[in-house]
């Protein structure tokens, strides 16, 4: 039986010893009438042989396309000895650190992300991870209603240039704690957050805006301005980031005058794969003042009663084995295995290496905007700067012309039009520093070939 | 036993490995051009690191080394499942193919990884006696928030808009009522009878009219069957409340019997114990939620059905009154991968086999304790998958507690049972062996749990001071709350 070690013999024996005849009997509490039947169901076990040749099957059918999407995922390089070390058997099949003295590694793995995520951000304090960057903007969220202590409308003021996806699950997590989110929109020259729209706010209860940078069009924002227009209004400001810019980007703890009082984001960039989508990890950092709101597992270093410095877990009164039902979150398992290949991607890329990937894919962008603007019956949608994507219009409608790609083997872009229908077929691009000049020049071959033929059909 | 301090420095941080200047050159990219607004550029670089990649691979392999886990011990962690994570589905869910798809691919170029979650799909809503199956939610925690979501929106849906209790046996975890307060409800927490059963009395008392719902896991977290499901249902449903199941302790029933037959109307189940996909160091974890019909209009998007040959995703326009997206994409994808594997190499029967031996080895595990002079917390009840033990008498006269017997126990080579949890069991320590621990790994752990209460009888201040062989002692938390150093300083 697959991975039950027990032999007949072992069986006898324990069950002699429990002082029963079978292992049915072991179930004798359970009523009679519960019993379940045949799981039909279920197929018959196979092989790890098996299985393996299935799922090789079924690996290759997804091809392996030359990718330009974006919107919230990024396929960047991952050296080769992040997955290495990260499912070394220490890591990969240990817990949550409980025992602190037996999870050395994994918390002082924790303390070191930490550091080098509110380092990046330019905050003070790091949890040890959240789910994911669009679950992270909901705790967000509502960790500034907490966090806000004078304001009372809950209100959040959210704008159309945010991930569509990250504002649907704030509304899902949030919504259900009576949040307010209001939209705000976005220029439709530049593509950037509109501060007339934020002027309809004026001397309102406002308890936070959100600023993400780059907006997910890629286009980036004017945080400054933003971020003190929030605290001028008395909101706290919440930045949803791409990790990556901001070797190169101011941080948000150096937005405005103040800089912003939470920032959250997606991982992924930072060494996990594609995936289709996860497991990801989301972070975030904060002020010291707001660490107690915090929600998720957070690691401190203290001693042993040698005096030698050790890790352990801290502030736990925050959560929710403590504190139950007044916890600042339900999370409790979250990320870690994606936390440590974070650390050790940023560990191996250094200051240097992050920059060169986050320069690189920027012009890796501009030079696609460059290809694909000179395509017959594209425009690019937005004159605001960019960092590593752009929103463009095609002259013809997007479903087909991305299924012809995909027959071609390239993944050309995220079909923008059903969030944002006054777009017209917008197509959100992507390329960073796994594309090169020639992937640039077959995706403009590609598309132009294709928009021709659509146009003739 | 050795019991000496090893004299191997401290791992230092990996800032105290790094040196201007240096970097793991192999990794760099080209170094391209880009022109960032001068308003919008970083001015002074982030504190990471500069180390060479040996530097960086030997660090955190070193680091790795400080853990225990369950490739490297018998880890009887209570309530986590911390059974054998097979190799084989880690190998073929990192297969290439797999993880270079965006998420956002057409479903044209996602067709086998489509497949792999709807048979997924299938396969839990069997096991589980549920109507239907959603695998978005990333951990069990945000199971139970869409369980409790669901159940708020099914109320609403129907103009109910009284109910906003949710009730919780006291021994849930600390998630269930956490999750109850996230989805805006009021938690409602009755006792549980000395032998580990509900309080039925209790619970009439509080059910009515304003009962949304109850959360329960069955297992429960004392390590017994909840005798008394079928009067908790009549009770609740009766009242026009929905049953939520837990499914933290779903592998003591693997296949023997169904959450849906009981009569749940929503489960979560955590892949990463019940499905044996890694608990990766705190994460990731998978929540898959099942529901019965009347809650399928409710499921958390995107969900993943079959047209014809081709598979697509439902969202919200095929699920209208859905309670929305949980996650940026699907949730933990890789995870459910994993667990796919696990489960068509499991197969039919191997899920019996599952709770079988999950709850063999914890019988025979309570039974040696008990033959060994250890007192369960609930002497007349079977074992599930796992058991509690109250340590009360030895703290009484020896003065070493559950604490000290799970730090011992980590000189020994034992990962430590769950301790002082559930709190109603006073010293409690919550082990559960798993179904792939072999008579031997259980018969050493019994060995090591006899030889810590001679040492605690002998000597009970040396117990007190374990662990010693650890890369480092018992460690000052309170210093570590007041002191907040939480981020690594460069020398002033």
């Amino acid at each position: 039986m697959a991975f039950i070690p027990h032999t007949a013999e072992d069986v006898r024996a324990m069950l002699a010893t429990i002082g029963v005849s079978d292992i049915e009997q072991l179930f004798d509490e359970i009523p009679a009438g519960l019993r379940a039947g045949e799981l039909h169901g279920i197929p018959p076990a196979a092989s790890e042989m098996e299985v393996g040749r299935l799922m090789s099957a079924r690996a290759v059918a997804d091809g392996n396309p030359l990718n330009f999407i974006g919107a919230g995922a990024y396929e960047h390089h991952i050296p080769a000895a992040v997955w290495a070390i990260t499912t070394r058997g220490e890591i990969y099949t240990a817990y949550t650190p409980y025992q602190a003295e037996a999870s050395q590694g994994t918390l002082q793995t924790i303390y070191e992300y930490q550091t080098m995520i509110a380092s990046l951000t330019g905050m003070q304090v790091s949890n040890a991870s959240l789910y994911d960057g669009a679950s992270a903007l909901a705790e967000a969220c509502l960790m500034a209603v907490r966090a806000h202590r004078r304001s009372k409308s809950s209100r959040i003021l959210m704008p159309r240039a945010v991930n569509p996806t990250y504002r649907k699950c704030a509304s899902a997590i949030a919504g259900n704690q009576n949040l307010a989110f209001e939209n705000v929109g976005f220029d439709a020259r530049s593509g950037q957050t509109s501060m007339d729209a934020l002027a309809r706010w004026p001397g309102e209860d406002v308890t936070a805006l959100v600023i993400q940078q780059p907006n997910f069009f890629g286009v980036l924002e004017d945080v400054d301005a933003l971020t003190d227009w929030g605290h001028r209004h008395g909101a706290l400001v919440i930045a949803v980031v791409n990790p990556t810019s901001l070797a190169i980007l101011k941080p948000p703890g150096e937005w405005g005058e103040q800089g912003v009082d939470i920032v959250v984001g997606e991982g992924q960039p930072l060494g996990v794969p594609l995936a289709s989508g996860g497991p990801y990890v989301g972070f975030m950092t904060t002020r010291m003042e707001h660490v107690r709101q915090m929600p998720g597992r957070i690691v401190g270093r203290t001693v042993d009663l040698d005096g030698r410095p050790g890790y352990t877990l801290t502030l736990q009164a925050r959560e929710q084995h403590i504190r139950r039902s007044k916890a600042t979150s339900n999370i409790c398992t979250n990320q870690g295995l994606l936390m440590t290949a974070t650390t050790i991607y940023l560990a191996l890329m250094g200051p240097q290496g992050l920059a060169r990937v986050a320069t690189a894919s920027m012009a890796r962008t501009a030079e696609l905007v460059a290809a694909l603007g000179s395509v017959k019956g594209v425009e690019t949608v937005f004159s605001g700067a960019r960092f590593h994507e752009a929103l463009l219009r095609l002259d013809q409608p997007l479903g087909p012309v991305l299924e012809q790609l995909a027959r071609r083997g390239i993944a050309g872009g995220f079909d923008a039009s059903a969030d944002y229908p006054e777009l017209g077929n917008a197509l959100l691009v992507c390329a960073t520093e796994t594309k090169t000049s020639e992937d640039i020049a077959a995706y403009a071959a590609a598309l132009g070939e294709t928009l021709r033929a659509a146009r003739a059909a | 036993m050795n019991t000496t301090t090893s004299p191997r420095p401290a791992e230092p941080t990996i800032f105290d490995l790094s040196q201007p200047g240096r970097s793991a050159a192999a990794q760099l990219p080209p170094a391209l051009a880009a022109d960032v607004p001068p308003a919008l550029r970083r001015r002074r670089p982030p504190l990471l690191p500069e180390v060479s990649e040996l530097q960086a691979v030997r660090h955190f392999t070193r680091l790795s080394q400080m853990n225990f886990s369950i490739d490297t011990h018998f880890y009887p962690l209570g309530s986590c499942t911390m059974k054998y994570n097979p190799r084989g589905c880690n190998q073929y869910a990192m297969l290439p193919g797999f993880l270079a798809r965006h998420p956002l691919a057409p479903e044209s170029l996602g067709q086998g990884f489509m497949a792999c979650m709807y048979e997924l799909q299938q396969m839990l809503t069997e096991l589980t006696g549920m109507q239907a199956v959603s695998l978005t939610p990333m951990a069990g925690a945000q199971g139970e928030f869409a369980g409790v979501a669901m159940i708020r929106a099914y109320h609403r849906a129907r103009g109910d808009l009284g109910r906003t209790e949710i009730i919780v046996p006291e021994a849930a975890h600390g998630t269930n009522p956490a999750t109850a307060t996230m989805c805006g409800m009021k938690v409602i927490e009755i006792h549980c009878t000395a032998e580990g059963d509900c309080d039925l009395e209790a619970l009439r008392r509080v059910v009515g009219p304003n009962t949304a719902g109850i959360m329960l896991t069955n297992p429960s977290t004392l390590g017994v069957f909840e005798r008394t499901i079928a009067d908790i249902r009549g009770l609740v449903h009766d009242a026009g409340g929905l049953l939520y199941y837990d499914g933290a302790n779903l592998n003591a029933i693997l296949g023997k019997v169904r959450p849906g037959d009981m009569g749940f109307d929503v489960i979560h189940m955590n892949l990463h114990k019940t499905f044996s996909t890694p608990h990766g160091g705190g994460g990731p974890g998978a929540g898959a939620i099942g529901v019965a019909a009347r809650l399928q209009p409710f499921m958390p998007v995107p969900v993943v059905g079959r047209d014809g040959g081709r598979y697509r995703w439902l969202d919200e326009r095929d699920l209208p009154q859905s309670i929305g997206r949980l996650s940026a994409f699907m949730g933990n994808a890789g995870v459910l991968l994993r667990a796919y594997i696990y489960m068509r190499m499991v197969g039919r029967e191997g899920m019996r086999r599952i709770g079988e031996f999950a709850t063999l080895n914890a019988n025979y595990l309570l039974a040696r304790l008990r033959q060994a002079g250890f007192d369960a917390a609930y002497p007349t009840r079977r074992a599930t998958h796992e058991f509690s033990l109250t340590m009360k008498r030895q703290a009484r006269d020896q003065g070493v507690t559950a604490m000290d017997f799970a730090k011992r126990l980590l000189d020994y080579g034992f990962h430590a049972p769950t301790t002082y949890f559930p709190l109603l069991v006073p010293e409690c320590l919550l082990i559960e062996p798993t179904e792939t621990e072999s008579k031997e790994a259980l018969d050493g752990f019994v060995a090591a749990m006899v030889a810590i209460e001679r040492e605690a009888t002998a000597d009970p201040a040396h117990v007190k001071g374990a662990p010693y062989t650890l890369p480092v002692r018992r460690l000052d938390d309170v210093r570590a709350a007041k002191h907040l150093d939480l981020t690594w300083k460069p020398a002033a």
